[in-house]
């Protein structure tokens, strides 16, 4: 796979993994977060036992499959991205156990919560859907908000990568507020898809704490964007072309105030995203007053949207900067796997997702209407 | 450098959640096809009974699945958290059918799941019929994606090591997919899942019988079940016959460490049935030998040879002399890319690379100048597993695999006789069969795992190079908290199990709830 045309092709495969792996991402904040932020409000939304079965029972059919964005953008980055894989599970290693140990309570949560008549068994498992619901959504957000700032490692001469921080360090101001911002759009998601398929008086409390943590996320979201523009960016000097095969360890790159901002200056149709965010949030609001509220998710989802493509757009080139040693910083350049890997995967890809989307539309389309409280009650014993 | 605890520990951990992981992969594996064929009877001839044995196995399966999924999450996560060398070394090749595995088979398994369970009011008979074998393919699609990975470790064909970048490359998708160890583990494993998923089923029936409770129900099950097991048992057998044969033309050094083949000898070459292995003086302190089987069984022939240790750790010490200027080069090229000596250098000697990382686990500060003979001999010695480890849960698992295969031929004809219901000797046999699959899986892992040590990848990167640089505490941190999670979830399952299956397949049901199946 010589010559010009392969070459310009890698370059250009390397950026469609890089929308790729945004697209992925935004699945999970939409398709996972949504499920997270029921829980993470079940104990607000039902205030009796079946008014919380009739919130689980509205994701009840779909987290799992929802879920799988989650295992997909892991094996996604795996599989194009595998050095920002390997640099980011090994070097953020406390918290992404947290996270995991976080989530894996969650199948056991809906699967086991409602098998037990005891009071005392369902007030556990609904400890497990909030701790799982609300604490992966703020990593999630942490995660990002720490790969803006920059991560302490380096790499040897053979790409062995070392963490140099203290994982207290991951818990900066600036990553929490990003954590919280995530958790609001989850819990936006979560009420909006709350309200528009469960009865009152479940979907009337999920569309208060929609209204309420959409105002939030518009309130952080503006605040993460000031600091931002204070902060120091990383900027690449030099190094190998686009489209060679590369390692992280030829490339010159200086950190620089302001630097988060240049794509901006330098395309600023890039302020489409910041403004979706906002579009997506206020008028989110507005439909829920309207008593709209699927309309409300849709444009949940396009703030989801805007806010990962805000931060793409600051990022770019960069993946995952270091502050250890800025040059050894991953960017989407040298941290993708080879043009043939790339290739395929885009080809499994191309025809996976469509189907999946067909599918997953086609589950949602089965399990349509409201759930409702007088039916649950009646399903105690089902399946 | 790394720290050997830090690796242990790693290994460890990797180990045991793997194992703890596929305690519910095989039940989910075989249950998920069962479930679908209990179905299609209920489909096809509309008896009732059938629909409540589909349902009532449902629930114990989703129980089971709860587990699989959430201890699947943490071997998702643990390639990059505890073996992130690994993974930035192979992640070009490996994380594809990984990725694969999600697109391909657990958005199906996981997505139709949730219809399985919610949606038998809400679909058509035919439509939920198809909604199960969905499931049921997704999860069969999802063993054979990891088990391609998988064998990638076992025998890294596909792909080639790329001095420039430093890491694996993949050269070939379809020799990735179509490795002749992928074919035959996959049909291993799979099978492995259905005898696991037919002893469970006969054995709760089995326990029904014998508490004279849910007769017709259990009859039925239990022959259901046992059809499903027999053709299951002896699929296993003919492919374990297959793994080893193949492994004997990838993996000599597994070979030789699953018979404790310490001194070469002619053929024909005899078997050693048991043994006590001693690692230390390269013989077996006891053995029970039958002349001349081995050649027959590995080489199918009567005149074929396989490698013993001796022969292999010879070749082991020439391989790793071969690899240090190989690793050389690639610390040259390191520095830089263009460097046209140190690529000459690499062509010369790259095939041994791996070898190369295995010596230098002994180099004084990695620097490899430095490498004494008796370090080559000892990396040689290295390349050579754990013997008594392979050598006993092979035989564990192949005499679980014969004691499996008569139980379910036995079964069978019981159950076309009518003799279940009446004899107790054989329903209690039954309810003891329960943990002989769930053993047999994890020994063969055990066999798969240990045989292929010291490598992560077969030949090309040890083991000890492949862990993340992790402080002792960092892995002490993480695995105190798997203990104490994993061992909850332990008893959450098994207490679950337990109350599901006393209180049997009458009490839950058909009644009311007609717009919701509401499982939650
Ligand atoms: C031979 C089969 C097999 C093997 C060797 C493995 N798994 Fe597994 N896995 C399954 C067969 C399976 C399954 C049958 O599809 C599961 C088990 C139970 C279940 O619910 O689905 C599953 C679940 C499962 C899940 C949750 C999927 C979901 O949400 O539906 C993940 C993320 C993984 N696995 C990942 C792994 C990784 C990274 C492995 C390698 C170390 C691994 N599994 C070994
Ligand atoms: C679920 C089934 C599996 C079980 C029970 C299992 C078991 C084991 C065991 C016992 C070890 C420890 C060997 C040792 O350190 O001596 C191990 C190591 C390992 N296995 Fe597996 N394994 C499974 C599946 C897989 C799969 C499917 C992969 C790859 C896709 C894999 C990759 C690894 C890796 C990376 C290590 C760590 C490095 C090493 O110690 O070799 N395992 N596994
Ligand atoms: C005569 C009977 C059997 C033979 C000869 C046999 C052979 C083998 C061999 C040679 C391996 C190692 C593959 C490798 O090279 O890595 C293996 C692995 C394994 N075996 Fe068996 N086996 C037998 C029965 C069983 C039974 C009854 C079960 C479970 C019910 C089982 C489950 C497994 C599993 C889960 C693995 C690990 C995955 C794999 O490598 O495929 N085996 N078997």
């Amino acid at each position: 796979m010589e010559g010009f045309f392969a070459l310009e092709a890698y370059a250009l495969l390397k950026v469609l993994w890089w929308v790729l792996l945004g697209v992925l991402l935004t699945g999970i904040g939409v398709m996972v977060g949504m499920d997270m932020g029921v829980g993470t409000i079940l104990r607000y939304v039902g205030r009796t036992d079946v008014e919380r079965r009739v919130a689980i029972n509205v994701i009840g059919p779909h987290w799992d499959g929802n879920q799988v964005w989650f295992i997909l953008g892991g094996g996604a980055i795996f599989a194009a991205w595998p050095l920002v894989y390997a640099t980011a599970f090994s070097g953020f290693y406390i918290v992404m156990l947290v996270l995991l140990w976080s989530m894996i309570v969650r199948p056991l949560g809906f699967e086991y919560r409602s098998k037990m008549p005891s009071e005392r068994w369902r007030n556990v498992w609904d400890a497990t859907l909030f701790i799982s619901g609300c604490i992966p959504m703020v990593v999630f957000g942490a995660a990002v908000g720490n790969v803006i700032l920059g991560v302490p490692f380096n790499f040897d001469w053979r790409l062995t990568s070392y963490y140099t921080g203290s994982f207290i360090s991951l818990f900066n101001p600036f990553a929490v507020l990003c954590g919280v911002m995530s958790l609001s759009l989850a819990i936006y998601m979560g009420g909006t898809r709350l309200a528009a398929a469960a009865s009152a008086p479940v979907s009337d409390r999920a569309r208060t704490a929609a209204v309420v943590f959409a105002l939030v996320a518009v309130v952080v979201f503006s605040g993460c964007g000031f600091w931002v523009a204070t902060m120091d960016g990383f900027k690449l000097v030099s190094g190998p072309a686009a489209a060679a095969a590369q390692t992280p360890l030829h490339q010159q790159v200086v950190r620089e105030a302001g630097a988060l901002l240049a794509n901006y200056a330098k395309y600023p149709a890039l302020w489409t995203f910041p403004a979706l965010t906002y579009a997506g949030l206020i008028l989110g609001v507005l439909s829920l007053a309207a008593n709209r509220p699927a309309l409300a998710w849709w444009l949940g989802a396009l703030a989801w949207i805007g806010v990962m493509g805000t931060v793409g757009a600051a990022m770019f080139p960069f993946m995952m900067p270091s502050i250890t040693n800025p040059s050894h910083s991953l960017t989407v350049w040298n941290s993708g796997s080879s043009l043939r890997t790339l290739g395929w995967m885009t080809g499994w890809t191309l025809v996976f997702m469509p189907l999946i989307v067909w599918y997953t539309s086609w589950a949602f389309w089965v399990m349509r209407g409201k759930v409702d409280v007088k039916d649950v009650a009646a399903s105690e014993h089902a399946l | 450098m790394v720290n050997d605890l830090v690796v242990d520990l790693s290994r460890l951990q990797f180990a045991s959640t793997a194992l703890y992981h596929f305690l519910f992969v095989p039940l989910t594996l075989g249950l998920t096809v069962l479930l679908a064929v209990m179905e299609t009877v209920y489909v096809t001839t509309g008896r009732e009974i059938y629909r409540q044995m589909t349902q009532f196995w449902t629930k114990l399966l989703l129980i089971n699945f709860a587990l699989g999924v959430a201890t699947g999450l943490t071997m998702e996560f643990q390639f990059g958290t505890n073996w992130s060398y690994y993974s930035s070394f192979v992640g070009d090749t490996f994380g594809a059918p990984l990725a694969i595995e999600g697109l391909m088979a657990f958005f199906m398994e996981s997505t139709f799941i949730g219809l399985m369970v919610f949606g038998w009011d809400r679909l058509t008979k035919a439509q939920h019929l198809i909604v199960t074998y969905l499931v049921a393919l997704g999860s069969n699609f999802s063993a054979l994606w990891i088990l391609v990975a998988n064998s990638f470790m076992q025998h890294p064909q596909g792909a080639e090591f790329n001095p420039v970048t430093m890491r694996m490359e993949l050269t070939s998708f379809a020799d990735l997919f179509f490795n002749p160890d992928a074919q035959a583990k996959f049909v291993h494993t799979v099978l492995a899942g259905y005898v696991t998923a037919a002893i469970f089923v006969c054995s709760v029936s089995a326990w029904y019988l014998l508490q004279r409770r849910h007769i017709d129900f259990a009859r039925r099950s239990f022959r259901v079940a046992a059809v499903f097991g027999v053709l299951g048992s002896a699929g296993v057998l003919t492919l374990g016959d297959a793994l080893g044969y193949v492994g004997a033309h990838v993996q000599p050094t597994k070979l030789a460490a699953m018979e404790a083949l310490w001194k070469s000898e002619p053929a024909p070459m005899s078997f050693t049935a048991i043994a006590l292995p001693n690692q230390a003086e390269q013989r077996n302190d006891f053995a029970i030998t039958v002349p001349a089987l081995l050649s027959l069984l590995v080489t199918h022939s009567w005149s074929g040879t396989v490698p013993a240790i001796d022969e292999l750790e010879g070749r082991a010490r020439e391989r790793v002399r071969n690899g240090i200027p190989a690793v050389q080069a690639m610390e040259k090229l390191s520095a830089n890319p263009q460097d046209a000596a140190a690529l000459a250098q690499f062509k010369a000697h790259g095939a041994d690379v791996g070898y190369g990382f295995l010596v230098q686990r002994y180099a004084p500060g990695g620097d490899l100048t430095k490498v004494t003979d008796a370090d080559i001999a000892q990396a040689a010695r290295d390349a050579i597993p754990e013997v008594w480890i392979v050598f006993w849960s092979f035989r564990l698992m192949v005499g679980f695999g014969l004691l499996m295969l008569a139980y379910m031929v036995l079964a069978t004809m019981m159950s076309l006789a009518n003799k279940v219901e009446t004899q107790r000797w054989f329903q209690w046999a039954s309810v003891l069969m329960i943990p002989v699959p769930f053993l047999a899986c994890e020994m063969g892992w055990l066999v798969a795992e240990v045989g292929r040590q010291p490598w992560s990848v077969y030949e090309m990167l040890p083991t000890w190079l492949s862990a993340s640089t992790h402080s002792v505490s960092y892995m002490v941190f993480s695995i105190s908290g798997f203990v104490l999670l994993y061992t909850i979830f332990a008893i959450v399952e098994i207490f679950l199990m337990l109350h599901f299956i006393k209180k049997g397949p009458e009490a839950h049901g058909h009644a009311g709830a007609a717009k919701l199946a509401g499982a939650y």
